[in-house]
């Protein structure tokens, strides 16, 4: 080491001590980097995910910040700056880590939940930093709605729309609520102000001030040492066990354990980065123009499987499951510490725990890949069926093939693969159903078909049925093909 | 002569800091009020603009049957509403001097519906809602009939009252 290094170091050594003597900052710092936790052994990587969730947060604050010098929380001008955003090469990128940022914060932060579920370490003395942890949670999703909706394309118009119907179902506020979240009586100039000061603001501020808590917590409680079959938590000895416990073979956070975070925390930012210039952001939509009269909201993936569940729900409980589903989501999963706050943490002990996570698991994956198909909707983009399928050149069939489009039938049943599938598949009804009985169908309707009595000439009707009834495999297989 | 002077010296101490305590709480909880409650209220206070007419077009410029999509301005768009500031709805004229406008929001969740001119039916991209050419439901989720804007024919120009998106 020559002299002018030596100096160097000592310049910013003295420059150090001269910050922490104004400070006190090593007097705290140090303690905190250095408190022991528990040595985890085989577990040790499943106690990354909360904080590879506070490095994803930080990201998305950082590109958030970013986005917000471009970006115009105005109704008239957002959608241009988006455009504006997306055409830079570097905007295309920040918008794009900001985007997997989201859907990465959503995936770590319940998968931190279900960890801590799993390993009973909300248990005492824990209980109140898993009631935060579940705050956090739900204000993610608060998070990634309003996110979604600052796009403020076509479907981000009419998510706002959404939004304040799904309000307006609750009990005596229900009005003054969906106009409260338009900030107004119709979808205008202030709807979107208000959603970009609930997800830059409001939210945040939230989130800040549970998370700062959440910490404060971890840090007071301490980490909770992996479960073990048959050691149970008992309040009256819990900390004194655990104090001998960090006697004897506890570990300074910093390095031992703060490694295994910042080497997870690297790959996900990596992977997020990777995917933003890979893929890049969720395309834009058309202009939030209430005129255009094309769009078909749907909630981004992380809420496909709500959006599935109520659409799937009987009628008579949708007001129920609208209201009550979320409000019941969020009392279970504050309240749990209260339900089971003491006994057997281990997951082995505790089935049941296993059986509510995979059932989660399940139900989310099954209703979210049902929301992607979103098997209610009719194709409205549906083209008329191509003369392979239809089978006949002119005559009757052919032209019940068109009264099959223009009449609508297509938007919600298939044939031979063209179509919706809101309603049965059509492409062999014949085998099913005779004339009479089609003709009784298309008349009288059903829950989720029109009737088109006085909706359909006699013509159009056996044009109609000429066709329906030439939808038989025996005749298909014949070659009845143009 | 006082019996114990350093007793009641305390009791005055800590008369004076119960009192310079409540003060501080007092102040604070009014400081906060008196920037909370306009904070709040303006938050809270809904702009409700008073409904107006709107020309959508001529008398002459509809046929009798069709039913056509126009668009028209919100009562009192802010500058910077842009093109939110439109309102659309379907329109048909029934008679010589009768229309019926309905709102583009499906009175299931307030998707935009479409009209299917040969079909005769309203439909609704998001959850297959139909509904008869007069607005009651034909089939699916929707719980009640199409809202119905007011029309009026004034010197020839048909006009629409604007009205907040309707809300269950």
């Amino acid at each position: 080491m020559n002299d002018v290094d030596g100096n160097r170091r000592s310049m910013w050594k003295r420059a150090w001590a001269w910050f922490d003597d104004l400070t006190g900052t090593s007097s705290w710092l140090v303690p905190l980097l250095r408190h022991p936790v528990p040595n985890a052994k085989k577990s040790a990587w499943f106690y990354v995910l909360g904080s590879a969730t506070l490095f994803v947060f930080i990201l998305q604050i950082v590109t958030g910040v970013a986005l917000s010098s471009s970006y115009i929380a105005s109704s008239g001008e957002a959608y241009h700056t988006l455009l504006f955003i997306s055409g830079t090469t570097l905007g295309r990128i920040v918008r794009g880590m900001h985007y997997f940022g989201a859907s990465a914060m959503i995936i770590l932060i319940g998968l931190h939940a279900v960890r801590v579920y799993l390993m009973g370490s909300y248990k005492y003395p824990r209980q109140v930093n898993w009631i935060t942890g579940a705050v956090l949670l739900l204000l993610t999703l608060l998070m990634a709605f309003t996110g979604q909706l600052l796009r403020w394309d076509q479907t981000g118009f009419w998510t706002a729309v959404v939004a304040a119907e799904q309000a307006g179902r609750t009990p005596l506020i229900g009005n003054w609520l969906g106009h409260f979240i338009l900030a107004g009586d119709t979808v205008g100039g202030a709807t979107l102000s208000r959603f970009f000061a609930a997800h830059v603001f409001f939210i945040p501020a939230l989130i800040f001030a549970f998370l700062g808590f959440h910490l404060y917590l971890v840090i007071h409680n301490g980490i909770s040492e992996p479960p073990q079959a048959g050691r149970p938590v008992q309040p009256k000895t819990y900390r004194r066990w655990y104090a001998d416990l960090l006697a004897r073979e506890g570990r300074p956070f910093w390095p031992d354990a703060a490694w295994r975070d910042v080497v997870f925390g690297f790959l996900v930012v990596v992977t997020i980065v990777v995917l933003a210039v890979v893929i890049g952001p969720e395309p834009l939509g058309k202009p939030p123009d209430p005129t255009i009269i094309g769009a078909s909201p749907k909630p981004d993936w992380f809420l496909l499987w709500y959006y599935a569940l109520l659409t799937v729900a009987p009628h008579w409980s949708e007001n129920s499951l609208i209201l009550l589903g979320p409000l019941i989501f969020g009392v279970l999963l504050i309240f749990l510490p209260f339900i089971a706050s003491k006994g057997e943490r281990s997951p082995l002990r505790r089935p049941w725990s296993i059986l509510i996570v995979g059932t989660i698991v399940v139900i989310i994956a099954y209703y979210g890949n049902l929301g992607r198909l979103a098997p209610w909707s009719p194709r409205l983009e549906a083209e008329p069926l191509p003369a392979t399928v239809v089978g006949e050149p002119s005559g009757p069939v052919s032209e019940g093939a068109k009264v099959f489009y223009e009449k609508g039938c297509e938007y919600c049943h298939t044939i031979a693969g063209y179509g919706g599938i809101r309603g049965p598949d059509l492409t062999y009804v014949a085998d099913r159903m005779n004339a009479q009985q089609i003709k009784t169908r298309i008349f009288s309707g059903a829950q989720n078909m029109p009737s088109y009595n006085g909706n359909i000439t006699d013509a159009q009707m056996s044009s109609l049925l000429a066709f329906l009834e030439s939808r038989q495999r025996r005749s298909i297989a014949e070659g009845k093909k143009p | 002569m006082l019996e114990n002077p350093q007793s009641e010296c305390e009791a005055s101490e800590l008369n004076r800091r119960s009192f310079l305590s409540r003060l501080s709480i007092l102040l604070s909880s009014i400081g906060a009020a008196i920037v909370a409650i306009p904070s709040v209220g303006f938050l809270l206070g809904l702009r409700r603009p008073t409904e107006v007419w709107r020309g959508v077009g001529q008398v002459n410029d509809f046929q009798i049957g069709p039913t056509s999509q126009v668009s028209f301005q919100d009562p009192s768009p802010l500058p910077w509403s842009g093109v939110t500031a439109q309102t659309s709805a379907w329109l048909r004229r029934v008679a010589d001097q009768e229309f019926v406008a309905f709102s583009v929001d499906c009175t299931h969740l307030g998707c935009p519906i479409r009209w299917l001119p040969a079909a005769n039916l309203f439909m609704c991209p998001c959850h297959g809602g139909v509904y008869y050419s007069d607005g009651t439901v034909a089939s699916g989720p929707p719980p009640r009939p199409l809202f119905q804007y007011p029309v009026r024919v004034q010197n020839g120009e048909v006009q629409i009252l604007t009205s907040p998106v309707p809300i269950a």
